[in-house]
């Protein structure tokens, strides 16, 4: 650092050379494109792992929303008496449709937030492009975001509830939940690479994220004025009223998407650059 | 065109050292260290904040390896060779200079990175091709050569946490093995899995290089090391000290390598070992003292070693392997070889034991602390800065017609009968061994 570096010969042709960078770098996505299989098999392991040797295996995916569900709707619905905002969708309906992408949501950063510290003998040992790991954790999270979908169609068709043509953009939404998902995974798996303080606050941090984020309650009940405007900014918001529109047939959310989407961006931007900013050191570090 | 695969030039990689908290360094220590210097982190963010010492693993690394070479890196521990594979694996980036590359890169600096215990082999094989930068297509085509290489076809399906740690290292090495780049960069891993299999390995090896792939080796292994490599380079704190043919290079460095010296001491911080096992200190005594010049072959070599232990485990097993001095193994043995003993309270402890007399042979011999958990882990081994050198005066036998030394490592004197054919008795006298009634029947 304190020494001066005579400037390095003209690279050959042919060669590819690696030396220190500075500064913040190009993100490298052909380089990951390269690696897209890697990527595949690592989601594939995560998925792999994940019920091997429980009993009941993927069903866990499928009867941790339905009894999350079942538990907001005696609390919530019956005890405190939150109400669904239209008369047409039940509250188990309802709380379920916020929860499905509150849980992918929840899993990815849980999952992914300890994704390069876990893979910590990967980093030291071989090269590839480090943002396989955390893209690889969020990816592995749609596996049960899958067969809780599934779930929710059985609910809608249990109480009767027939899909509109808003499913359509259900995609978009999920997208939209992935990038958000990805975002936040960004910068809390390259904290935590630094700070092992991460590890702990991202139980803490998704428990209180969950209460404002339009899970239990809908949008409708904040109190317009200074204190929505803060809720809105929370992308989750969005997203989870962007299923409701598109699964449920709500009320569009209207303005709050293009407020999420523009928190996610520059979210997910400087994450990224953040990301392959610290992506040097992770080796040394970790 | 050149035809150079690797060349590396001025390469300089600087760690800090002195700091505990680099590895698990928390927010306050930041927050602490950012109010005092705000900027600070922001322009160095793998810099350790705290006071620490620099310390130069790599510095003015300029190297060259050839397409179609196989280059040996020896050197002691600690001497940079790890770091270098690093480095031009693109592991981590270096601190100065740069690495120019030529030809897809693959790195072996360990087998079996990424295996999941609870996978089959099947599974793991995929996945390690893949992590290895194999494309699926390659890993499907090789598969079979892969099972069949690791010896573990039987179990294809069943999840390698039940594997032996053997059958967990074939399969590991397999997949390695079959890894096709066209620069090759290999860390100590050929002293896997048992004899045949590493002779397997190494066959391997060879074939690699005779397949005019660029391999860059280390190994403490110097048979290896002579075996396969066209050049070795010696590194030293950081540097190339040396660079030529491999017989040259191996035997200087073996003669700088383990002291020549009877004894050799550390303290609880810098000893070789964990906290199962520490080393304190190596010690080689004839006639209850301590070695002083060349021992005696004609009389019993005592080898002590003492230990802290700090976390007891049933399975330590702490002991020696003797070596001719230019690396050839001779034997191991540990304490446990006859009786299964151990610590079960921390403490300082000491072994030892005693070399038979009339075993070795006249010339110089390497002593080399071994400390395992049987079936786990090595502790302590190849640490060539824990070894002891010692030279041999050759005085058993003394027969008159015996004045040179015999060839071999070792020179036992055995125990002979002499007698009319056909007619020397059943039992064989005062060995030690067993009676074998049965063999001469």
């Amino acid at each position: 650092m304190s020494t001066t570096r005579e400037a390095l010969p003209p690279l050959e042709e042919g060669f590819v050379r690696h030396e220190r960078k500075r500064g913040w770098s190009a993100l490298g996505l052909r380089e990951l494109w390269m690696y897209r299989e890697l990527l595949y098999f690592l989601t594939w392991r995560t998925i792999l792992v994940r019920y091997k040797q429980a009993v009941i295996g993927v069903a866990w995916a499928a009867l941790n929303p339905l009894l999350t569900m079942v538990i907001f709707t005696v609390v919530f619905n019956i005890v405190l008496g939150v109400k669904s905002p239209s008369s047409q969708v039940p509250y188990p309906v309802f709380s379920y449709s916020g929860l499905l992408p509150w849980n992918f949501f929840a899993g990815a950063l849980a999952l992914s937030g300890m994704s390069l510290v876990g893979n910590a003998n990967l980093l030291t040992k071989v090269y590839f492009p480090r943002l396989v790991i955390p893209i690889s954790a969020v990816l592995a999270g749609l596996v049960d975001f899958g067969i809780s979908f599934l779930v929710l169609l059985g609910l809608m068709a249990a109480y009767g509830i027939a899909p509109t043509w808003h499913m359509v953009f259900l995609p978009v939404f999920v997208a939209l939940a992935f990038v958000t998902a990805l975002a936040v995974s960004l910068w809390l798996s390259a904290l935590n690479v630094l700070y092992r303080d991460v590890q702990y606050v991202i139980p803490f941090l998704v428990q209180l994220w969950m209460f404002v984020s339009p899970v239990i309650y809908p949008i409708s009940k904040i109190p317009a004025g200074p204190l929505r405007t803060a809720f809105v900014l929370n992308p989750m918001t969005g997203v989870i009223g962007g299923f409701r529109w598109a699964l449920l047939g709500q009320q569009f959310p209207g303005g709050y998407v293009w407020i999420s989407l523009a928190v996610v961006g520059v979210l997910f931007i400087t994450g990224l650059f953040y990301f392959k900013r610290m992506e040097s050191v992770f080796a040394d570090v970790v | 065109m050149s035809d150079v695969a690797l060349r590396t030039i001025g390469l300089g990689k600087m760690y800090h050292i002195g700091s505990e908290r680099e590895k698990d360094r928390t927010l306050r220590d930041t927050m602490v260290q950012a109010a005092k210097r705000p900027f600070e982190r922001i322009r160095h963010p793998g810099a350790a904040t705290h006071v620490s010492e620099e310390l130069w693993a790599l510095r003015n690394v300029d190297l060259e390896v050839r397409h179609g070479e196989v280059l040996g890196i020896i050197g002691r521990n600690g001497a940079g060779k790890s770091t270098l594979l690093k480095v031009a694996s693109h592991i981590t980036e270096p601190t100065e200079g740069c690495v120019d590359v030529r030809g897809r890169v693959g790195s072996l600096l360990e087998v079996g990175t990424g295996f999941h215990p609870e996978l089959t082999g099947r599974e793991n094989i995929y996945l390690n091709g893949a992590i290895l930068g194999m494309a699926r297509a390659d890993i499907r085509r090789r598969f079979d050569d892969i099972v069949d290489f690791s010896e573990t076809g039987r179990f294809l399906d069943t999840p390698v946490k039940r594997y032996s740690s053997g059958m967990y290292v074939r399969l590991a090495f397999a997949v390695a093995a079959h890894l096709e780049p066209e620069i090759l960069l290999v860390d100590e891993v050929l002293s896997v899995g048992d004899a045949a299999f590493q002779e397997k390995c190494l066959s391997r090896m060879d074939a690699v290089g005779a397949g005019g792939r660029t391999v860059v080796f280390i190994s403490h292994n110097m048979a290896a090391v002579r075996r396969l490599c066209s050049r070795v380079v010696l590194l030293d704190g950081g540097r190339v000290t040396a660079d030529g043919s491999p017989g040259e290079i191996v035997a200087l460095y073996l003669k700088s390598a383990a002291r020549a010296a009877a004894v050799r001491e550390w303290t609880l911080l810098d000893g070789p070992g964990d906290a199962h096992c520490r080393l304190l200190r190596l010690e080689l005594t004839q006639d209850g003292r301590r070695l002083e010049g060349q021992a005696d072959s004609s009389r019993p070599l005592g080898v002590s070693l003492a230990f802290h232990v700090e976390c007891p485990s049933r399975k330590l097993q702490v002991g020696f392997g003797l070596l001719t001095a230019d690396g050839l193994s001779l034997f191991q043995s540990f304490h446990t070889d006859l009786a299964t003993k151990n610590p079960t309270e921390p403490g300082d402890y000491e072994v030892r034991c005693q070399m038979p007399a009339n075993l070795l042979n006249k010339g110089s011999y390497v002593v080399s602390p071994m400390v395992a958990l049987y079936f786990t882990q090595w502790v302590v081994r190849h640490d060539a800065d824990a070894e002891l050198r010692f030279a041999v005066n050759l005085d058993h036998p003394t027969s008159p017609m015996w004045y040179s030394p015999r060839e071999g490592a070792l020179a036992p004197a055995l125990c002979w009968e002499l007698g009319p054919w056909r007619q020397l008795a059943v039992s064989i006298p005062s060995t030690g061994l067993s009676r074998r009634d049965d063999a001469l029947t």
